[in-house]
């Protein structure tokens, strides 16, 4: 579904991605790990189309997203931090969203409701804390039923019901069909969701294997421990 | 794109200062009109706010509301939507705020005071100025990611064009007497937007004695209605090239 050809990226000196090559087929469910600053965030950005790579292509259902937008209507993009005009509510915001996207098929309102938002729309986008934000970033992109969500640090500030909640809409959206691409530190939280790992270091993919492949190789039934496993027999 | 210009008009008014610039322009304008016993008098105190003033106001309102709206264009580039269009509906946005600002401030008592003719050709002039200073404004933030540095070009640039120029081309007069220099003034003028304007309003005024060296020689190098002419081009190219340049980098940004 996405097919990503060995795009690079610089910023100044810095070689954040490196000829970078991935697929990401419908169904899966990726989990995309690594140290801070590997290039997790700007490769995510890549596919948005919101960081232009230097080199290389990437491909959306089989067309280059290099000068196209359209594409972007079957993705649900939560961004790691959310930014969103601070003198605007939150209904306002939905609202903007909503008009600006003009979504033509049902809404997916279930996560709107299970944060109870409803009675939130007024509070301006200022006063919020940072896991209301992480939720207002999380209602959005599930709201437009997308055929890919990209979630980037989801869980990280939400409580733990919220983050059951996404857990179980992100589990839900992957029955569906759904692509998911999701980047977090948190292992054990990622367990009974993913179905693939990608491992980046320094802008590069250092492996990209199944969970369960994972699993047999290292002998561990948890992925956090397999993880870690497999990171130290590399450092020796 | 009507959406997105309709959602930037609606936040730049809840911000209330555009009313405010509208309630002073109409204070200047009128009050400038009513105190002077003849209104080619209150035409030139309303000359000197056209090239100061909405310069200013213009240019650092729209930089710091790019500025601003840095989380907005952040979340919108994540959506369906060209870049283009984001970059083009603030722009629009913008300078549709501010001409109507000017339209009712300073357009209103100069229909009401001055002659057709002139009152046409200062509310035209005044609009194309305020554009001219937006489409900088633009291109000064796009250029610096930081914000102090970005607001600080822009009021240079003002500085630059609003009085600094002036010094520059009678320094380069005095120095230059012995030479023939008149072709070199004419392409000095087009280098600034605010001397432009001026020449185009005080040939309409009919006023040559403030003119000012650079006026005067235009009138002379093109007659007045050829000058007329190309002053306006000219104008017109200071709003769109850097307007056109801020939105090349704006499609090639990373964000």
């Amino acid at each position: 579904m996405i097919e990503i050809k060995g795009i690079s990226k610089r910023f100044g000196k810095l070689l954040v991605l490196n000829k970078v090559t991935l697929k990401c087929i419908r169904g899966e469910c990726i989990a995309l790990i690594g140290p801070n600053g590997c290039g997790k965030t700007t490769l995510i950005k890549s596919i948005l189309g919101m960081v232009l790579p230097d080199d290389g292509e990437i491909l959306f259902k089989g067309k280059s997203i290099k000068q196209d937008f359209v594409y972007r209507s079957e993705i649900g993009y939560m961004p790691q931090i959310g930014r969103y005009p601070e003198n605007m509510t939150i209904g306002q915001v939905i609202e903007m969203i909503k008009n600006i996207r003009q979504h033509k098929g049902s809404y997916d309102e279930i996560l709107y409701h299970q944060f109870i938002l409803p009675e939130m729309l007024n509070k301006r986008m200022s006063t919020l804390s940072g896991g209301t934000r992480q939720k207002v970033s999380a209602v959005l992109a599930f709201l437009f039923n997308p055929d890919v969500l990209i979630l980037d640090e989801p869980t990280a500030g939400l409580d733990p019901l919220a983050t059951e909640a996404l857990k179980d809409k992100i589990i839900a959206e992957k029955q569906k069909g759904r692509l998911i691409i999701i980047t977090s530190h948190q292992l054990s939280e990622l367990d009974d969701l993913i179905s693939q790992i990608v491992f980046m270091n320094e802008g590069q993919i250092v492996f990209h294997k199944t969970v369960d492949a994972l699993k047999e190789e290292t002998g561990e039934l948890r992925i956090s421990k397999a993880i870690t496993k497999i990171l130290k027999s590399r450092m020796v | 794109m009507s959406r997105i210009i309709r959602f930037i008009i609606l936040d730049i008014l809840k911000n209330r200062i555009v009313l405010v610039y509208t309630i002073l322009l109409a204070a200047f304008a009128w009050s400038a009109f009513s105190l002077e016993d003849n209104s080619s008098k209150g035409t030139l105190t309303l000359l000197n706010i056209i090239l100061l003033i909405v310069p200013l106001v213009s240019i650092l309102f729209s930089t710091i509301y790019i500025y601003n709206s840095v989380e907005f264009i952040e979340l919108l580039v994540s959506q369906p939507i060209k870049r283009n269009k984001i970059w083009i509906s603030l722009f629009v946005g913008l300078s549709l705020s501010f001409v109507i600002a000017f339209l009712m401030g300073v357009g209103i008592p100069l229909f009401v005071f001055a002659d057709t003719n002139i009152a046409i050709m200062m509310t035209t002039i005044g609009c194309i100025i305020t554009l001219v200073f937006i489409a900088i404004a633009f291109l000064s933030s796009i250029l610096s990611r930081d914000k102090a540095k970005g607001i600080g070009i822009s009021i240079s640039l003002w500085l630059y064009f609003a009085l600094l120029f002036d010094g520059l081309v009678l320094f380069l007069l005095f120095q230059l007497a012995e030479y023939p220099i008149e072709k070199m003034m004419v392409f000095l003028t087009a280098t600034s937007p605010i001397d432009l304007a001026r020449i185009l309003i005080l040939l309409q005024l009919d006023v040559s004695a403030l003119m000012g060296y650079t006026g005067a020689i235009f009138k002379d190098y093109f007659g007045s209605t050829l000058g007329l002419l190309v002053a306006f081009l000219l104008l017109l190219i200071w709003v769109i090239v850097p307007f056109l340049f801020s939105l090349k980098i704006f499609k090639n940004k990373d964000l």
